[in-house]
């Protein structure tokens, strides 16, 4: 019997060729894996998201139709949003879901490609919701609104009396002190404050930031806690706190069949518009995909699946959603005219306000 | 001398490469945890100074990020609370688990010790946000506690437990309990009966031969545990978070707060470093008290 010297034998010692065989065996796999990894990545979508596009019943008739995966990464806020795509290579993200007011910061930054409108169903939209004003730049359409609510007053209307809803003085009274949970975002709930004050969202100056905070204060002293989204969904939910300062729909119409005494208020003095839009990354490389990804979201079907998506409830930019009336009647569909003619946008500060802003919010939850 | 040259044959190899040897093996061995110190511990902290140094809108170098913390307020308020939150957390839960250890070491039977020990590390078990969410439930205003107090009438309303700083302390001393209950048993395992014997020999009595012997000798036990405590419990964003329900800030949250909403991770990097300096101090603290101990 003779031995062949190229076959591995575990009988002889030769450790370093063994290593060198393991070294060349591990070296092949990783160098397939890596090639079937950036097969698979080609023809992927990866989206920037909020946590309602990670809903599988928004994204899985999209990617079934279309043959693709969508890979997601959630975040909260436009500054971690910011963050992320800082951190990553150009070319990473197809997509990415923004506060509409942001849209011209990612345009500053050159990080967005036009959207040809013409393939897009802007016609169907709210006009209200389509705000032009932070949608286009120098002409160009860099977003298009897909979702809209409101920041406003959320409650329990078998704890509390509706009438005083109608009013955000109810919020700094003494009545419904310690039932009351301020939702963690600065931007709404500081627009909240200046209706409060007889302000208008879309013109304040440092100079209101004041009074703004005064009433923070007044607010936070009769708040039970300050959550972020889901913390201040379940404090609501669960009984801990009856009134939620910054809410509305998205966090009452998600609960609405397990607690139908949720609801919301657009109070006299008004309530802040939030809208989320959708943006394509310049650097993308499947620009026909991540086209394709926003006519669906931005389609009927897409529309009415993203308004009711798992995470949170919100309206549907576009006017042709096919909810069913049921979904409508919980959305107060019906009575949007009138929720958006008294709705004001969110604050849209510049850099410079809008730290002084962060700074304000810091103190609110810092003061005691 | 000739026997010992020729057994000297195949020693002079062996003479010659273990003095090699010995001096390779140990910088062999620690190649690799320097390595990584260096590389995930070291370049990052060097970074994080550089970031530090920068303004958040780009510009050179620039100390206004130090000046913010010092000059705010709320800022430095994060940092008081921090403090006092984590030293309530640390005495409480060394006054805890002192005696609970004691208990393991002592009176409970060597063969029951380590069904002992997994009870009492069991919590560790569940995921840390879990423990924190449950305990919201807990303290909630339906919660179990309000519950029983207004079910047995000592309350007509319910206590506000959850989202204030009682409960962060709680959702702390709950985990941090465990963990130095392990560093002072094994403290008290360590400890041999000859001293109890002698000071016993001596005249003393249970209370004076505790505290004069065992106390001090199970010292360092308790000052490892309540510096892990201390590191630990300072830099935890997850229990004030959940528990805390955003009633006041802490340090780590302000850090959070810096990156998740500003994308401002120069200020963040500055507070982190201002964090670690705190954790620094008390290392130094801990460390020479511990010294004077063991001379």
């Amino acid at each position: 019997m003779t031995i062949n010297p190229n076959t591995w034998n575990p009988t002889t010692k030769q450790p370093l060729s063994v290593l060198k065989r393991y070294l060349h065996a591990a070296c092949a796999a990783t160098a397939l894996l890596l090639a079937t990894g950036s097969f698979a990545r080609a023809a992927d979508l990866n989206a920037l998201i909020w946590c309602d596009h990670a809903d599988p019943a928004l994204l899985q008739p999209f990617e079934e139709a279309n043959g693709v995966k969508v890979n997601v990464k959630e975040f909260e806020g436009t500054g971690a949003g910011m963050a992320i795509v800082e951190q990553s290579q150009p070319g990473d993200w197809d997509v990415m879901v923004i506060d509409s007011i942001d849209i011209p910061r990612g345009v500053e930054k050159g990080l967005f490609e036009p959207l040809p409108e013409d393939k897009l169903p802007l016609a169907d939209l709210f006009p209200q919701v389509k705000l032009d004003n932070y949608t286009v730049v120098d002409g160009k359409r860099y977003g298009i609104t897909e979702k809209f609510g409101y920041n406003t007053i959320g409650y329990n209307k078998t704890k509390v009396d509706p009438a005083d809803m109608q009013s955000l003085a109810a919020l700094t009274g003494d009545k419904y002190k310690g039932k009351i949970a301020i939702y963690d975002y600065y931007l709404p709930v500081i627009g909240m404050a200046a209706l409060a004050i007889g302000k208008k969202t879309t013109e304040l100056t440092e100079a209101d930031l004041p009074a703004i905070k005064q009433e923070l204060l007044s607010m936070k002293a009769n708040a039970k806690l300050v959550g972020e989204v889901t913390a201040s969904q379940t404090a609501l939910a669960t009984g801990e706190v009856d009134i939620l300062v910054g809410g509305g729909e998205w966090v009452t119409a998600g609960l609405a069949k397990e607690n139908p005494a949720l609801d919301f208020s657009i109070p006299r003095e008004g309530a802040v518009l939030w809208s989320q839009s959708l943006a394509m990354f310049k650097d993308s490389k499947n620009k026909d995909t991540a086209l394709k990804f926003i006519q669906y979201i931005m389609s009927p079907e897409g529309q009415a699946r993203l308004a009711t998506s798992a995470c949170y409830w919100g309206m549907p930019a576009n006017t042709k959603a096919a909810l069913s009336d049921e979904q409508k009647k919980i959305l107060r569909f019906d009575e949007q005219p009138d929720f958006l003619a008294r709705a004001q946008p969110y604050p849209a500060p510049d850099a410079d306000l809008d730290k002084k802003m962060q700074d304000v919010w810091t103190e609110m939850l810092q003061a005691q | 001398m000739n026997s010992a040259t020729n057994s000297g044959r195949a020693l002079p190899r062996a003479g010659s490469a273990l003095p090699r040897a010995g001096r390779a093996l140990p910088w062999a061995l620690v190649t690799p945890a320097l390595g990584w110190t260096l590389l995930f511990f070291v370049l990052p902290f060097v970074a994080m100074g550089f970031s530090s140094l920068t303004a958040h809108d780009g510009g050179g170098f620039t100390l206004a990020n130090y000046s913010q913390f010092f000059t705010n307020q709320a800022y430095w308020q994060a940092m008081v609370n921090s403090l006092q939150v984590t030293a309530i957390v640390t005495v409480i839960s060394v006054l805890l688990a002192y005696p609970f250890a004691w208990i393991l070491a002592e009176q409970v039977p060597e063969r029951w010790q380590r069904l002992a020990l997994m009870l009492a590390v069991l919590p560790f078990w569940t995921s840390y946000v879990v423990r924190s969410y449950s305990w919201l439930l807990v303290l909630a205003q339906n919660g179990v506690i309000n519950r029983a107090l207004t079910g047995s009438g000592l309350f007509s309303e319910p206590l506000q437990l959850a989202n204030t700083r009682l409960a962060t302390v709680i959702g702390f001393v709950h985990f941090f309990v465990m963990l130095l209950t392990l560093t002072i048993f094994a403290n008290l395992k360590q400890l041999s009966p000859s001293y109890r014997k002698a000071a016993a020999d001596l005249g003393a009595g249970p209370v004076r031969t505790f505290l004069h012997v065992v106390l001090p000798l199970t010292l360092p036990g308790i000052m490892v545990g309540a510096f892990l405590t201390f590191v630990l419990c300072i830099g935890d964003y997850i229990t004030p978070q959940i528990l805390g329900g955003n009633n006041e800030l802490l340090m780590p949250q302000l850090v959070m707060m810096q990156i998740g909403r500003r994308g401002d991770f120069p200020l963040a990097s500055a507070l982190s470093i201002i964090l670690m300096a705190v954790v620094t101090i008390a290392y130094l603290a801990c460390a020479r008290w511990l010294k004077i101990e063991r001379a």
